[in-house]
């Protein structure tokens, strides 16, 4: 190995170590400044059209719906996605309702038993204008949902404007879902 | 005495000096002045007593319920017992940063005892190494993590602990942990002190190797002491869950066990020397990064530290300088290092560079798995995560000819080896290790798990036949064999045990790759089944702890009608934290564990169901169980004479005034 060679190679650990040592750097300063959240969860799908579906209702609460049912929609969509057996998704419930009053929220009962996603929508009173159920979770991961409660503001048309993994209340739907509202 | 202002006085006297440490000892050697040169020992043993008061001080501060120390109001209370008081100190940030400080401390101390006989300028270098690691740790704790910081008006009464972490496996396994961590600054500083000396040799593998076995046993017990931890508190019922936390803690463990290997190689053919000098940097330097991450913050772990991107600034300030400046060194030095000969392929080095190929290989994969989340989300914006099928399909395929070469390597004599020689060594090996196949296919389900099994099988057939050849079994008479077996160097039979822990823990993840559970929703009196077992729960009952309400379920397992055990589940409300533990039942015959988790109640009175987690875990005590065997074989191989630092010098010495 002559020496310029061996040069090189014992040069690339600190060029390794650099590179890395300024991501990290930058991954702090942009956790500081809060353009970097390592916890956040971003959705590939935000800007694509919605993917194909087709699910039953929940007993008592309608048929269910497909994407072609939600693409013929002439008024903006939120779609949410929920279980009965997730806390975060109980304490949504009273700011769904009240979101419900400015604009149709359609509701997914991600890996949930019907019965138990049908009693838990209808005991203080459905925010959902339509429901169906995701039973074994299909949907969900077509969609890239990665927990619940999650939601989509979907554009007539079934393009999806934005993506939200928290629980819902109006002081997000102001400062997020409002603004996308008034370009459509 | 002991205060907490004491402490905080201790621990700024002690950076002190470190700092001295750090440059004294450098600049003397740097000028040749003896003197400057050989107040280094001194230096580092007053650290170590500097920061053994602040540490005490910190322990007294908690024992004694000083809540106006803020450290202590937010980590303790009254009313904790009186071992967990004292283990709580290194339960949080700061006092687990202190103890980090305190265990270089100990090392450095260390090296100045146990080095006595090193070249004195080595033995200074090492030692400035130590005192400027040790010192950039002791500013980051006292600048942004003092864990003396006072709170006005003191509390009444503190916060109190997680009562996840009040357990006794827990308290130990920080220490154990970091001291495996921070022992391998050891080697580190040797590496530095050999590249600034510009010289690596045999004498020089030889001396680092002890250190570096050292470290890695307590590595190797941390590791598995946190998994065990993980399977017996978390109520999960898996033992390892690819969290960056738990890579972060892998990632050193697989370099230095190439580091433990290619030292050896340094030792017995002078090769391998700048692979080994670039290995004990980057340990060490994993070890410190995977902490710097898991405080930063960076990383998304289900192990919450108290995230501050502030601190992570001045912890990478500190790792530029510590792994920059001692790559850049290497950059600059260490093609000046005369590399040894060729090596021949089929022969001990030549399985030893194998070793550390595939190892630094497996380490690669779990590196890439951790780091790519966070970079691709910095780089393309996007999620994602790696996990367990990642691991599994990029670890296995290089574990299986990692364990192929463990058995034939130490087969292998030094330099050239014979083929036929060795395969003829090897038979009865082979012949196991057939055995053992069969035995795997008829317990084992899966072509991995049945592989990996049979291949556990023949390293340790293949560390067996080993030793039992070379005291001659077969060829000699008893008392032959016996003192054979007494001149056996301490170092082989450590290898052999260490190899043979390793085989012990692959059958246990092989065993548990065939783990059945299932997750019941039943009422007291009823049964299922699982895995051949039937399950009865017996009864359900409430009870009130000293700081915590439990619910605790009554199981009994039968196999054919036969009792087998009862468990005893828990669930408990700590009411003052507003959390809820499980306390696993575990029924082990060292073959299979029985490991039962109550949940939810649902219901009330008689129609109550509750909800059961039931598991059937084959070999699982097997995988900690080879853990402790290996840092078993790495402390018997400590013992060895000849790998005691200073003994080499002393014979030559010895040698030398015969002549």
């Amino acid at each position: 190995m002559n020496a310029t060679r061996r040069g090189l190679l014992t040069a690339l650990p600190i060029v390794g170590a650099g590179v890395l040592g300024v991501g990290f750097w930058k991954m702090l300063q942009g956790m500081e400044s809060g353009g970097f959240d390592p916890r956040a969860i971003k959705n590939p799908n935000v800007g694509r059209p919605i993917p194909e579906f087709a699910m039953p209702g929940l007993p008592g609460l309608g048929d269910g719906f497909t994407d072609k049912e939600l693409k013929a929609e002439t008024r903006p969509v939120l779609v949410n996605f929920f279980a009965s057996w997730c806390i975060p998704c109980v304490q949504e419930m009273p700011g769904l309702r009240s979101i419900s009053r400015n604009m149709p929220i359609w509701g997914i009962a991600y890996e949930d038993k019907p019965e138990n996603a049908s009693a838990f929508v209808q005991r203080d009173g459905t925010p959902y204008a339509r429901v169906a159920s995701d039973r074994h979770g299909r949907v969900a991961i077509d969609w890239g949902v990665t927990g619940v409660p999650e939601s989509f503001l979907v554009a007539p048309g079934g393009r999806i404007l934005w993506h939200g993994s928290a629980a819902l209340d109006p002081q997000i739907y102001d400062a997020e879902i409002r603004p996308r509202l008034a370009g459509l | 005495m002991f205060g907490p202002e004491q402490g905080h006085f201790a621990l700024a006297l002690a950076c002190v000096l470190a700092l001295i440490q750090f440059v004294v000892p450098l600049w003397g050697a740097h000028k040749r002045n003896a003197r400057l040169v050989a107040m280094a020992p001194f230096l580092a043993v007053s650290q170590l007593f500097a920061l053994a008061i602040s540490f005490f001080s910190l322990i007294i501060c908690a024992v004694r319920d000083d809540f106006s120390v803020q450290n202590v109001a937010a980590n303790s209370a009254a009313s904790k017992p009186l071992l967990y008081k004292i283990t709580g100190v290194w339960g949080n940030h700061e006092g687990s940063v202190l103890l980090w400080t305190l265990i270089l401390g100990v090392c450095g101390a260390a090296v100045s005892t146990f080095g006595r006989n090193l070249p004195d300028i080595l033995r200074g270098r090492v030692l400035a190494v130590l005192g400027g690691v040790s010192a950039g740790f002791q500013l980051f704790c006292l600048l942004t993590s003092d864990p003396f910081d006072r709170v006005f008006p003191a509390p009444m009464d503190g916060q109190g602990m997680n009562p996840l972490l009040q357990d006794p496996g827990l308290a130990f396994h920080p220490p154990i942990l970091y001291t495996g961590y921070v022992g391998f600054a050891v080697p580190f500083a040797f590496a530095v002190a050999a590249l600034l000396e510009g010289r690596v040799d045999a004498a020089w593998g030889r001396w680092v190797r002890p250190w570096a076995v050292a470290a890695w046993c307590f590595l190797t017990c941390g590791i598995a002491l946190g998994s065990w931890w993980s399977y017996y508190v978390l109520g999960w019922g898996g033992y390892w869950f690819w969290d960056p936390v738990e890579n972060a803690s892998l990632i050193p463990w697989l370099t230095g066990t190439a580091l433990v290997h290619s030292a050896i190689v340094v030792e017995k053919r002078e090769g391998l020397k700048i692979w080994t000098v670039l290995l004990a940097i980057a340990t060490f330097s994993f070890s410190l990064s995977g902490t710097f991450l898991v405080r930063s913050g960076i990383l998304n772990s289900v192990h919450a530290f108290a995230n501050d991107p502030a601190r992570g600034v001045f912890i990478l300030a500190l790792l530029a300088l510590v792994i920059g400046g001692s790559l850049a060194l290497f950059a600059w030095r260490a093609p000046s290092l005369t590399s040894g000969g060729l090596f021949s392929p089929v022969s001990r080095e030549g399985s030893l560079v194998l070793n550390n190929i595939l190892l630094c290989s497996i380490c690669a994969v779990v590196v890439t798995g951790t780091m790519y989340p966070p970079f691709m989300q910095l780089l393309a914006g996007r999620t994602i995560s790696v996990g367990k099928p990642f691991f599994d399909a990029a670890t296995i395929p290089l574990t299986i000819p990692l364990l192929l070469a463990m058995g034939v390597g130490t087969a292998l004599p030094w330099k050239r080896a014979q083929l036929a020689r060795t395969f003829s060594h090897l038979f009865v090996a082979a012949i196991l290790a057939a055995i053992g196949l069969v035995l795997c296919f008829w317990k084992f389900s899966g072509a991995l798990p049945i592989a990996c099994g049979a291949l556990a099988i023949w390293v340790m057939a293949a560390s067996v036949t080993d030793v039992l050849r070379r005291i001659g079994l077969g060829h000699s008479s008893r008392s032959e064999m016996l003192a054979r077996a007494k001149s056996l160097p301490r170092s082989s039979w450590g290898a052999a045990l260490a190899h043979i822990g390793a085989g012990i823990t692959v059958l246990g993840l092989c065993g548990m790759s065939g783990a059945q559970h299932a997750i019941v929703e039943i009422h007291v009196g009823e049964t299922r089944s699982l895995a051949g077992d039937d399950w009865t729960l017996v009864n359900v009952h409430d009870y009130a702890g000293p700081n915590y309400r439990a619910m605790q379920a009554d199981i009994a397992v039968r196999h054919n009608g036969k009792l087998v055990t009862m468990l005893h589940p828990e669930k408990r409300d700590f009411t003052t934290q507003n959390q809820t533990t499980t306390e696993v039942a575990i029924h082990t015959n060292f073959i299979t564990d029985l490991y039962g988790v109550v949940g939810d109640r649902h219901g009330t009175g008689a129609d109550a169901t509750y909800v059961l987690r039931l598991h059937k875990n084959p070999l699982a005590p097997w995988m900690w169980l080879g853990g402790l065997v290996m840092a078993i074989g790495g402390a018997f191989s400590l013992s060895d004479r000849r790998l005691r630092v200073g003994a080499p010098k002393r014979s030559a010495a010895r040698t030398m005034a015969k002549a």
